[in-house]
């Protein structure tokens, strides 16, 4: 089944000049098997907007917590128990479950020194991974990429769905590819004159941004071409929910269970900017994170690719600990995470959840520097030099 | 050195001096010596004005001294006019970059706009900072430095409004020495802490007027990078503008933007020199550029990938169009990575290759035949997460979004004025024109076949003809260049 679409993607999709071009690129795409048996894969889910993690994994033993959240506490009685200490927004009824099944792992109070409270610098900081007071333009999957797979030319390894790239992805020299429907990717980048544009650009160029052109032009046309084949072969039966998270899983999926060489898969969900009203867009959000990723695992679990993949979600912040006099939280700092697979080592909670005694400026303190997650899955579970792509040493976790 | 056609060298100097010129405006630069159209475009029309891209007068905004009085309506009202200010205020300079006479001090200010990153709610703020810029953009840099220091817009953003004597606030002293003048590595974090407090008390009112605040201002000695004094900050603009460091740091960030993405170091150092002597006059510098020979060397020539701006400006300054929502210009600036007035960070947009990646680019391919023949945007620019904080406006962002969402899978609407552009060709004969559209778009015209342009072309009607060759060649990795 495998072979033979690769055979006609090689005879549908190939170009002769993005041949000649790449040589590299198309061997890729000849030589042997493109997922070897336990490939891992990362899947990313990025809550937009800054989620409120207090109201997420819930101390419902702590009085501060009631006291700063009078009207937004979540009561005991209502979130769903993790532990004697710990509880769960009850619309995340499907993660406790993953959670109970020994499928899912949650960190708490992750963050970064000297956060900072807006939204596009502190996304910026998750997404280049920097130092808060440092600016890079390149995101660490991107330059997972450029460490992975320089030279080697598999421009479909790292994937958002999505019509536009996150800074996430882009690296300097190589940079994932964004789609929100094969279909549609591949028709737009199918136009006969883009084609012969290709064709007849044969020769190398003296000038070097020529070049970069017509190679970004040529790997979306046939990554487009590739992922557009790789995408038929696998079609879910599962009843994914009817939501943008929901189609967008189910595109992840049909991926994953087909044989296509991608490594990483961005999703973003939300917003989470809840300064007013909080409880009914959080639980409006949180149930459609839900039932998406119980569809998904589900789906993974029955293709026996549970074990492969790992789902990490992030939001660029947390919440303030005291509700606001709209219904809602401010700009806060540490968060929690969600890590779920069925390949984890360790499960359940990591760490201890929110020290609400020691509040700075009304603010939780990070424990856990987001970059210590991102050197685990690099380096244990997508066995990359986590070092080289995060330009610094980080410690790793055991949770993987 | 290769020597390149005098009418590609004005190609050349059109495209980094401004947003590109039509083919009879090459054909009169061709004509002349290089002096005579550097000094053209430097200076800009005679005895033209500035003209104002302003969209709102102060006056029309409600006092801002009485905004915590105010009811929430009265809120709203000030609310939606920030809004639909600063999007009038992004379509109102776009218009101006693209029917301006003196291009060059729009694309230095969209520079400028980039240098000086700054994001703020407020149309006010916004439109106080963006003229300031347009003023001093080909003026004096430490004119121009320390006018947008003491604008409302910067100091809020960077928070200097909070940095006291008694609490200091080290933001806008750190990104005054890392962005706007040395760059990082060139002081140590003692300078940084020593500058905020010569900041302290800088601030504004509450109708957006810079204010020195005498009682929170530090008078005490400071020590700055080994100068010691009781210095301000009109002192510490002073002592950044004295350091060589600033010149260089200036002078590659120009480089990059108007020459190329790899800045050359004999070169940079001979004209941050100058531009040092020169007191930092930006127009000698640009002169310095623009006349030298090795700006048109043809490693140079055709290899700046062109910033989202530059590219829509480039096909509206081409071709004229009104859109029937020029809102919609901002939901293109949103797809491809540069919104005015609102950059990614403090650092500004990184530009060159970063403006690209697969989505961008099959974008900008498709921009001239989603524009010129009204197809559907199928395309969703990701949300903006709405800033709260001074000033800030929750609903505004909303609204983008909301804007931006319903914008898409609808037709692109704009009433094309090909007219004066088809008449630009008629002396060139039908065998010529697809060599010579080719020609005057792209500065490597060669890349592009004449055979594949037949291939595609209307062949019906001369005007049909010069219409579909040239959206085609628009329609090419190269055209992503100048």
């Amino acid at each position: 089944m495998y072979i033979l679409n690769r055979r006609r993607f090689l005879q549908v999709g190939s170009l002769a000049s993005a041949a000649m071009m790449m040589p590299k690129f198309l061997k890729a795409f000849e030589s042997g098997a493109l997922v070897p048996p336990g490939n891992k894969v990362l899947v990313i889910i990025q809550l937009s907007g800054g989620n409120d993690g207090l109201n997420t994994i819930i101390p419902y033993r702590n009085d501060i917590y009631y006291r700063s959240r009078p009207v937004l506490g979540i009561k005991r009685e209502t979130a769903l128990s993790l532990n004697d200490e710990l509880g769960i927004h009850p619309s995340l009824d499907g993660l406790k479950s993953l959670y109970d099944e020994g499928s899912m792992a949650i960190l708490n109070n992750v963050g970064y020194p000297n956060p900072d409270r807006s939204h596009f610098r502190s996304m910026d900081i998750w997404h280049s991974a920097s130092q808060s007071n440092e600016f890079w333009n390149d995101g660490w999957i991107g330059r997972y990429l450029d460490a992975q797979c320089n030279g080697c030319d598999k421009p479909t390894q790292a994937l958002e769905i999505d019509d536009t790239l996150s800074l996430a992805l882009k690296g300097d020299h190589n940079k994932g590819l964004a789609l929100t429907d094969p279909g549609r990717l591949s028709n737009t980048s199918n136009d006969k004159y883009f084609k012969d544009l290709l064709q007849q650009h044969a020769h190398e160029d003296e000038h070097h941004n020529v070049e970069y052109l017509y190679k970004t032009m040529a790997e979306t046309i046939s990554s487009a071409a590739y992922i557009q084949q790789q995408f038929k072969t696998y079609q879910s039966k599962e009843n994914y929910p009817a939501t943008e998270l929901g189609r967008n899983l189910r595109t992840i999926a049909n991926l994953v269970m087909s044989d296509i060489n991608t490594k990483v898969y961005y999703v973003s969900h939300g917003s989470f900017d809840t300064h007013v009203n909080q409880q009914d867009q959080q639980a409006r959000l949180f149930k459609q994170l839900s039932e998406a990723l119980t569809v998904f695992t589900g789906d993974l679990k029955k293709n026996n690719r549970f074990q492969d993949v790992a789902v990490m979600t992030f939001s660029e912040f947390g919440r303030r600990v005291s509700q606001n006099a709209s219904g809602g939280t401010d700009h806060g700092t540490a968060n929690n995470m969600f890590l779920i697979s069925g390949g984890l080592k360790k499960q359940g909670i990591l760490n201890e959840g929110p020290d609400l005694m020691n509040l700075k400026d009304g603010d939780l303190q990070y424990k856990v520097d987001f970059k210590s997650v991102y050197a685990t899955l690099l380096n244990k579970w997508l066995s990359a030099d986590d070092q080289q792509i995060l330009k610094q040493h980080y410690e790793k976790m055991d949770f993987i | 050195m290769p020597v390149v056609a005098k009418k590609v060298e004005m190609q050349h100097l059109a495209w980094r001096a401004g947003f590109g010129e039509t083919l009879p405006v090459i054909t009169e630069w061709e004509k002349r010596r290089r002096k005579e159209i550097v000094n053209k475009v430097l200076i800009g029309p005679k005895r033209a004005e500035l003209e104002s891209v302003d969209v709102i007068n102060a006056t029309d905004l409600p006092d801002y001294k009485r905004f915590r009085d105010m009811t929430e309506e009265q809120k709203k009202t000030v609310r939606e006019m920030n809004t639909q200010g600063i999007k009038d205020l992004n379509v109102a300079w776009l218009n101006m970059m693209e029917k301006s006479e003196h291009p060059l001090r729009e694309k230095m200010s969209l520079f400028w706009h980039g240098h000086f990153a700054c994001r703020t709610q407020d149309v006010l703020y916004n439109q106080q900072l963006i003229s300031v810029i347009r003023e001093n953009a080909l003026g004096n840099f430490g004119d121009l430095l320390s006018a947008v220091s003491k604008s409302t817009a910067m100091l809020q953003f960077l928070n200097n409004q909070q940095n006291r004597k008694q609490h200091p606030n080290e933001n806008f002293a750190r990104e005054v020495m890392e962005l706007f003048t040395m760059g990082r590595g060139h002081y140590s974090e003692t300078d940084i802490k020593e500058a905020a407090r010569a900041f302290t008390g800088w601030g504004f009112d509450d109708n957006g007027t810079f204010v020195f605040r005498e009682k929170q201002h530090d008078d005490g000695e400071k020590v700055l990078l080994g100068k010691r004094g009781n210095y301000n900050g009109d002192d510490v603009l002073k002592i950044l503008l004295d350091q060589r460091q600033t010149a260089i740091y200036i002078t590659t960030k120009i480089f990059r933007y108007f020459v190329d993405d790899t800045p050359d170091q004999a070169l940079i150092e001979s004209l941050s020199d100058k531009f040092y002597q020169s007191g930092y006059e930006i127009k000698t510098l640009m002169q310095e550029i623009f006349m030298s020979d090795w700006f048109y060397d043809s490693k140079y020539i055709g290899n700046r990938i062109k910033s989202p701006v530059e590219l829509l400006i480039g096909i509206r300054r081409t071709i004229p169009m009104a859109f029937e929502q020029e809102e919609l210009m901002i939901a293109f600036q949103r797809i491809l990575g540069q919104v005015l007035f609102y950059p990614p960070n403090v650092a500004g947009w990184p530009g060159g290759r970063a403006w690209i990646d697969s989505s961008s680019l099959m974008f900008r391919l498709r921009i001239p035949q989603v524009i010129l023949y009204s197809q559907v945007l199928n395309i969703r620019p990701k949300e903006i997460a709405p800033e709260m904080g001074d000033g800030g406006n929750y609903k505004m962002t909303l609204q983008i979004n909301d804007f931006l969402k319903r914008q898409f899978a609808k037709k692109v609407n704009a009433r094309i004025n090909w007219d004066p552009y088809i008449q630009g060709y008629s002396d060139i004969p039908r065998e010529n024109l697809a060599d010579e559209i080719a020609g005057v778009l792209l500065q490597q015209p060669g890349n592009i076949k004449k055979a594949l342009l037949e291939k595609y072309a209307d062949t019906g009607s001369r005007e049909g003809y010069i219409k579909t060759v040239t959206i085609d060649v628009m329609s090419t990795p190269e055209y992503q260049l100048c």
